[in-house]
This record gives structure tokens, C-alpha cells and sequence, in this order.
């Protein structure tokens, strides 16, 4: 079974590569947006800190608030998903049908899109990052230990944010129109996973709410990993409440999804 | 006048339609309001550690956040669609009806789709802008008004042409719609005074993506520290653009073939 599924995920793999390879020039498009935002949170706190007296912001000066944003930039193009977008138009026009005949969980088929997409961005994400890194000369100094505990912080960040998205996706089963809820998770997420600042420059009610919602793990905390940041405390802490939230996760989506495939009716068949 | 006339024909059509959805009223106030409290929050959080961002004071960041609202309600009431639209029109061919009848076919693809919902955000912006300047207690003299006014209007002007120019591609390019997800990235870097931007980012956003002139200037004139410079170049720029937009238009017209006959 393990050697059938494991078939499953290299064809389908190589199928969704080829697809999007199809749409090169869109996909480079789609990439100006995601590259975007991020400099112009950079430049709006080098601005700030520019402006102080010692040059800082918080605890951050500008190399790392450049080392701060352009690493979040990186880990926030590999852990994002754009299915709860997706789903809504996949229930109302009636898509959906060719995915559940499959004998696959479509949770699964998801996943492998999402991963051939960042496969073909990298291609554009690293010389792009290189050169921002070249220009805003960003400093990192992080220990062997925090490079180590990166890789997987990134890959459990990326699950829970799927996990998270994909359950809000199912929702649209229930609710026709899903995209408000959709602008409220990602208003939420630009404040609370680290986008528009570093956790730390929000002010401490916000912190408290960040520290609770699983909007922290998604992204702010790999970044702060490894900028070296935490202590080894917090980054067991990290990763408990990935795990946490990766478990509530796939329970939600378990729970829910047999319910919301019953729920389906197949619009347009 | 005709335009005005057209424009209002084609918003009481729009009126009708978006009767018939009325709760949509609500979605988009919803949006609407949701994007202002981001925004707000947003300025907020940064205002935590700076009095003043590149001389800008807290005010007067949210009285250029009206104007940034404004201008994305201007857009999305009829600029944004109609030229969507008219891109559709082109690949499908629909456009032969535009140019058959008896108006002068720019002025109609230009007006053809208005979303009235969208008005929210014409009327959110000013009213934050004049919340912000109330609260600096800053006494607006006739003549800055007139400027301010100059310049919002140029402002128009300048995203009208772009976007005009950018639709007119599609005569040669059918599938450009991506393009105007490059307008939409950069167009988000524009809530914030574009002064603060390192040079290459100025430059895209001045020459690439004119969003510098629609949101930017506009809120200088306002507070009052617009140079005389820009002040001209706007203008300048306006009339230029909006001349070969014109011009590309025209060009674009007589390529164009129809798709279906």
C-alpha cells in the first residue's frame, strides 16, 4: 500500500508540474504580489527606525528587520495555499465531481499541487530573494542547532496553515460565497502570523492574542527561529504548538469533510 | 456633457442590475469597512513607534489613506470593470455591437459596466480624509482646495489612461488579464507616501504604474506640501497619457477583427 501510495503522489506530481508549467508567465505574475508586500512593510520599518534616535526599532536595527522580512517573505511563499480560494468556485460549478470519483482523498491532490507550485517558483524566489538580499544587506547569525530545527519548523508551519485553510475551505460546502470569510483569515493572519511587523512591535494586547491563535506557527515563528531569536525553551514550545494545532487540524478536517462530501450535490451534473 | 449623460445612463442601468442583489449592499459595505479597519490598524501599529514617517504625521497618513480609498473606489466603480469587460468583449468578439453604434466607442467601452457598490469606498475615502484633516484642525484655504481638486482629477485621469492603454493590448495580446494582476500588486504599495520607497521602487511606481501621481500627489496637494513641480507634472502627465491612450486606442480599433465572423 505504502508503494502505491507514495506511485500516487510522484505521477500526480509530475502531472501538476506540467500543468503549471503551462502557465509560466502567469506564475511569475502571480510571484510580483507575494515579493510586493513584503518590501513594503520592510521599507515602512527601516523608515521608522531610520527616524530613532538609535536607529532601532524594538529590539530589531535595519539589517535585521531586512534579515526579519525577507526570510518571512521566503517562508510565507513556501507555507501559503490558495485552496479556500478554489473551493468555493469547485462546489458552486460543480468541479468537484472529477476529484471525488478519484480514490483519493482530495486533501491529498492539494497538497501535491501546492508542492510541484513551489517547486517551479523557487525558480524565480531564490535569485529574487538574492538580489533583495544584496540590496538591503541584511545580517543573520543564527547557531548550527537553529539552521537544524528550520527545515522542519517550515515543513510543520506549512501544515498547520494547510490544515487551518483547507478546513476554512470546507466551509464553503455550507456557505456559498466564502470570500469574506476568507478576508477576515487573511486580515487576521497579516496582523497576528508576522506580516505587517514582527510579533514583538505589536502592541502587548496583541501579542496576547498572537500567542494563542495558531496564526504564530504559520509563519512568525521560523522566521524568529532562525534569526535566533528563541532560546531552546521556546523553540520546543514552537513545536509543541505546531503539533497542536496540526492535530486539531487534521481532526477538523477528518470530522468535517465525511459530512461536507455528504452534504455535496454535484451543481452542473 | 454626453459622457456625463451616457455615464449616467449607464449607472442607472448598473443601479437596476445591482437592485436585484441587494445584499450584496452589505457584502461590499462589509469589505469595505473591513479594509479601512485593516488600514487603520495598520498605520496604527507603525504609529506605536514613530511620530512622524518620513515627516508624515499620523493624520496626515490617514488623510492619504482617504484618498487611497477614493481612488480604489473610482477605479472599481467603472474603470476596473469596463475594462475588463472590454478585454472580454475582444476575445469573444461582443465588441462588434459596441463599435456599431453611434457613439463614439471609447466613450461606451469606458462607461459600460458600473458597479454601484463600489460607490462605498468613493464616499469611506473623502470622509476619512476630511475625519483626518478636522482632527489636525487644519484650515483648508480656496486655493489649495482648487489644487487638491486639480490633482485628484488628474489623478483620474492618469489611472483612466493606464488602464485604457493596458486594455487596448488586448487588440493584439488576447489573454492579458495577468497584466492587470501586476496593476493590483503595485497599486497596493501606493497607501503608503511613495517618498519612502528606495529609487527603483519610485521609479516603478511613478513610470511603470503611474500610482504616484493618483494617490500620492493628491494627498500632498491636500496637506498642503505639493511642490510647484509636480504640481505641473501631474498635469503634464495627465494630458500626455490621456492623448496616447487616445491615440493607441484608435490604433487598437482598426486592428481589431472581430472573433466570431
Amino acid at each position: 500500500m505504502k508503494g502505491l501510495f507514495g506511485d500516487i503522489y510522484r505521477t500526480l506530481f509530475k502531472i501538476e508540474l506540467a500543468v503549471m508549467f503551462q502557465y509560466r508567465a502567469a506564475v511569475v505574475i502571480w510571484l510580483i504580489g507575494l515579493v510586493l508586500q513584503p518590501v513594503i512593510y520592510l521599507v515602512v520599518w527601516l523608515t521608522v527606525a531610520k527616524a530613532q534616535d538609535d536607529g532601532k526599532v524594538g529590539d530589531f536595527d535595519a539589517s535585521s528587520l531586512a534579515a526579519y522580512f525577507l526570510i518571512m517573505m521566503v517562508v510565507n511563499h513556501v507555507t501559503f495555499s490558495w485552496h479556500m480560494w478554489e473551493m468555493g468556485y469547485r462546489v458552486r460549478s460543480g468541479t468537484f465531481n472529477a476529484l471525488l470519483v478519484q480514490p483519493l482523498h482530495p486533501f491529498h491532490r492539494d497538497i501535491i499541487q501546492n508542492m510541484a507550485y513551489k517547486l517551479l517558483t523557487l525558480a524565480i524566489v531564490i535569485p529574487v530573494t538574492a538580489l533583495l538580499w544584496w540590496f538591503f544587506e541584511p545580517t543573520l547569525s543564527p547557531e548550527p542547532w537553529m539552521w537544524i530545527a528550520f527545515g522542519p519548523a517550515v515543513v510543520l508551519a506549512f501544515l498547520v496553515r494547510f490544515f487551518f485553510e483547507w478546513s476554512l475551505a470546507l466551509l464553503a460546502f455550507w456557505i456559498t460565497d466564502t470570500s469574506g470569510l476568507n478576508n477576515l483569515y487573511m486580515a487576521l493572519f497579516f496582523f497576528l502570523a508576522g506580516r505587517i511587523a514582527p510579533i514583538s512591535l505589536l502592541p502587548t494586547w496583541g501579542q496576547a492574542i498572537a500567542d494563542v491563535l495558531p496564526f504564530k506557527v504559520m509563519l512568525a515563528f521560523p522566521v524568529e527561529l532562525v534569526m535566533g531569536r528563541l532560546s531552546p525553551d521556546q523553540m520546543l514550545t514552537g513545536f509543541a504548538t505546531q503539533f497542536l494545532w496540526i492535530g486539531l487540524g487534521w481532526l477538523t478536517v477528518h470530522l468535517v469533510w465525511s459530512r461536507a462530501s455528504a452534504r455535496y450535490s454535484a451543481v452542473g451534473a | 456633457m454626453r459622457l456625463l449623460r451616457l455615464f449616467l445612463i449607464y449607472l442607472r442601468i448598473g443601479l437596476l442590475y445591482e437592485l436585484q442583489y441587494r445584499a450584496n449592499f452589505w457584502i461590499q459595505m462589509g469589505k469595505s469597512l473591513m479594509n479601512l479597519v485593516v488600514a487603520l490598524a495598520g498605520v496604527a501599529v507603525i504609529y506605536g513607534h514613530t511620530d512622524h514617517l518620513n515627516g508624515w504625521e499620523p493624520a496626515e497618513l490617514v488623510a492619504l489613506l482617504g484618498i487611497f480609498v477614493l481612488m480604489t473606489g473610482v477605479l472599481g466603480v467603472v474603470v476596473r470593470p469596463s475594462m475588463e469587460k472590454l478585454i472580454e468583449d475582444v476575445r469573444d468578439g461582443n465588441l462588434d455591437f459596441t463599435l456599431t453604434k453611434p457613439e463614439e466607442a471609447q466613450v461606451l467601452v469606458s462607461v459600460s459596466q458600473v458597479r454601484v457598490w463600489q460607490l462605498i469606498d468613493v464616499i469611506l475615502g473623502p470622509t476619512v480624509s476630511a475625519a483626518a484633516l478636522i482632527h489636525m484642525g487644519k484650515h483648508v484655504e480656496m486655493q489649495q482646495a482648487a489644487i487638491f481638486a486639480v490633482t485628484l482629477l488628474a489623478g483620474i485621469v492618469i489611472l483612466y489612461s493606464f488602464w485604457l492603454i493596458l486594455a487596448t493590448v488586448s487588440f493584439w495580446f488576447i489573454r492579458i488579464e495577468n497584466i492587470f494582476m501586476i496593476f493590483h500588486s503595485l497599486y497596493d504599495a501606493a497607501r503608503w507616501p511613495v517618498t519612502i520607497y528606495p529609487g527603483w521602487l519610485q521609479a516603478a511606481l511613478t513610470f511603470l504604474v503611474p500610482v504616484t501621481f493618483a494617490v500620492t500627489v493628491p494627498a500632498e496637494a491636500l496637506i498642503g506640501r505639493l511642490s510647484t513641480d509636480y504640481f505641473v507634472l501631474t498635469i503634464g502627465l495627465a494630458l500626455t497619457l490621456s492623448l496616447v491612450s487616445r491615440l493607441f486606442w484608435r490604433v487598437g480599433v482598426r486592428h481589431y477583427a472581430g472573433a466570431s465572423a
